[in-house]
């Protein structure tokens, strides 16, 4: 199990920027996180956008930002655990909570900070009825493991970096053969992605089916055969092991929703006097938090977390005293 | 000059909410719709990137062509007609009087 003073669910930049604060404060902190790269919105939707509203940058990179505020997080040396989304949430029996993810970590903590932003990013599933049959039985929406592939045939479809990248790589000698269906003639990726893909299908190393779209599944048990529509009308059958249809992530709220917490259009209800939740030493601070007056800017959010640290430290020690210090006075004394 | 133009969304229960959209403070429709709180996410926050404001033109307006990066992501988008447009790509403006648009499914 793991135990930390204050667990944060969501590593956006708000979850990030807290632990830093907390830091300050002596307090530990974990943070869980769906995605397997911190940064939120700012890593997962635009890294390389650049921000404006930073004070002290005029202008920052939404992916460089995230690197900014993990250096900056480093000596308070926060744990991760990447790639796994908060599922469940039980009181402990003393004042605090057990977090346990969908894949089975445990987490214990006396407070927990959500700062799920939108929610889980979560994969966008093409309208296909039969899809979730072949859901793990041949259908795989995020690749975690390339050599799973290994000699099978494989087809994946999506037009962007993702679709693009896993392509190339598992047409590399991984697979036993790679299709490519995408919609289209035009790819919304990287050009220098495009290109390596449409030389390997020159070179016949892979088959691309462009104006083409996966309508139908079909196997018995397992994933055997896909049905495709083509642009002029025609439809036709192709064998295959997996289909990987990667069109991208989208987030959603998710388990957050049923935790018992005070929700409103999406968003869960706080005092605005240290974004505390109806649940006690559970905070909300971030996107995912509302108040009268809410402003989903990274900017407010990291007020959010600096006020709640103050909250959470007179939780966890009610007898302690904490005097606001400037960092100029002592610098930033990290954990050893 | 008009301040705003009149335009009608339709949401996905198929009830038309009328809307006197204004002008000159450089809104689009994606906006627009989530200023009337109708069920536009907008994930991406108007980069052309999440096709979560599909919206389909269902009046006879000649709307600008869909640039590049509104035409890829329809490309990779479901539900997605002839009339499909992402909201956040339609900036309001004078040539929208009488547009009606209906929001596409989820
Ligand atoms: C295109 C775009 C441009 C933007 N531009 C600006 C700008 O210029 N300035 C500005 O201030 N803001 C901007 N924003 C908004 C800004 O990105 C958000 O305010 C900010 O990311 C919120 O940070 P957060 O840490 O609260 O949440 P997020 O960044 O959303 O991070 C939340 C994290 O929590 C994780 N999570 C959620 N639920 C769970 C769970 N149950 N288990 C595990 N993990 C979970 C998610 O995977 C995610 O990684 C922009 C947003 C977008 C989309
Ligand atoms: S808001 Fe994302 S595509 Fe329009």
């Amino acid at each position: 199990m793991i135990r930390t003073d204050i667990l944060i669910i969501g590593a956006g930049p708000v979850g990030l920027f807290t632990v830093f604060e907390a830091g300050l404060l002596k307090l530990r902190c974990h943070l869980i996180d769906a995605l397997p790269q911190p940064g939120g919105q700012c890593s997962e939707i635009y890294p390389k956008k650049p921000i404006y509203d930073i004070p002290g940058y005029p202008e920052v990179l939404a992916g460089e930002l995230i690197d900014k505020l993990m250096e900056q997080a480093a000596p308070f040396k926060p744990g991760f655990t990447l790639g796994e989304s908060a599922r469940t949430i039980e009181e402990d029996g003393e004042g605090g909570y057990i977090v346990t993810t969908d894949r089975g970590t445990v987490h214990q903590a006396p407070v927990v900070a959500i700062a799920g932003g939108l929610g889980v990013f979560t994969p966008r599933k093409p309208p296909i009825s039969e899809l979730i049959d072949f859901e793990e039985k041949g259908v795989d929406y995020i690749i975690r493991d390339p050599e799973k592939y290994r000699d099978k045939k494989v087809v994946i479809s999506g037009g962007g970096d993702s679709a693009l990248d896993w392509t190339y790589f598992l047409a590399n000698g991984v697979a036993e053969h790679v299709t490519m269906i995408h919609r289209s003639q035009s790819f919304r990726a990287h050009p220098d992605s495009v290109q390596k893909v449409m030389d390997m299908s020159q070179e016949g190393k892979l088959d691309l089916l462009l104006d083409s779209e996966v309508v139908g599944l079909s196997g018995n048990g397992r994933l055997r055969q896909l049905e495709i529509k083509h642009r002029s009308g025609e439809q036709s059958s192709l064998d295959t092991e997996y289909w990987m249809p990667l069109f991208g992530l989208t987030p959603k709220l998710g388990p957050i929703a049923d935790w018992g917490l005070e929700i409103e259009k999406n968003a869960i209800k706080v005092d605005t006097l240290d974004y505390s939740t109806n649940r006690p030493g559970i905070y909300a601070i971030g996107d995912v938090n509302t108040y009268e007056g809410k402003l989903k800017l990274i900017l407010c959010g990291f007020h959010e977390g600096t006020l709640m640290v103050q909250s959470a430290f007179k939780r966890i020690y009610p007898d302690k005293k904490n005097v606001l210090k400037y960092t100029t006075v002592q610098g930033v004394q990290g954990f050893d | 000059m008009e301040e705003s133009v009149h335009i009608t969304i339709i949401d996905r229960e198929g009830v038309p909410h009328e809307v006197d959209a204004p002008l000159g403070i450089g809104m689009n429709m994606m906006e627009l719709s989530r200023s009337m709180e109708l069920p536009v996410e907008g994930t991406c926050g108007g980069m052309a990137m999440c096709a979560s404001c599909q919206m389909y033109i269902e009046s006879e307006h000649d709307l600008l062509e869909r640039n590049d990066d509104e035409q890829a992501m329809l490309d990779e988008a479901w539900h997605v007609q002839d009339n499909s447009r992402l909201g956040c790509q339609i900036p309001i403006s004078e040539q929208l009087e009488g547009l009606v648009v209906r929001i596409a499914p989820e």
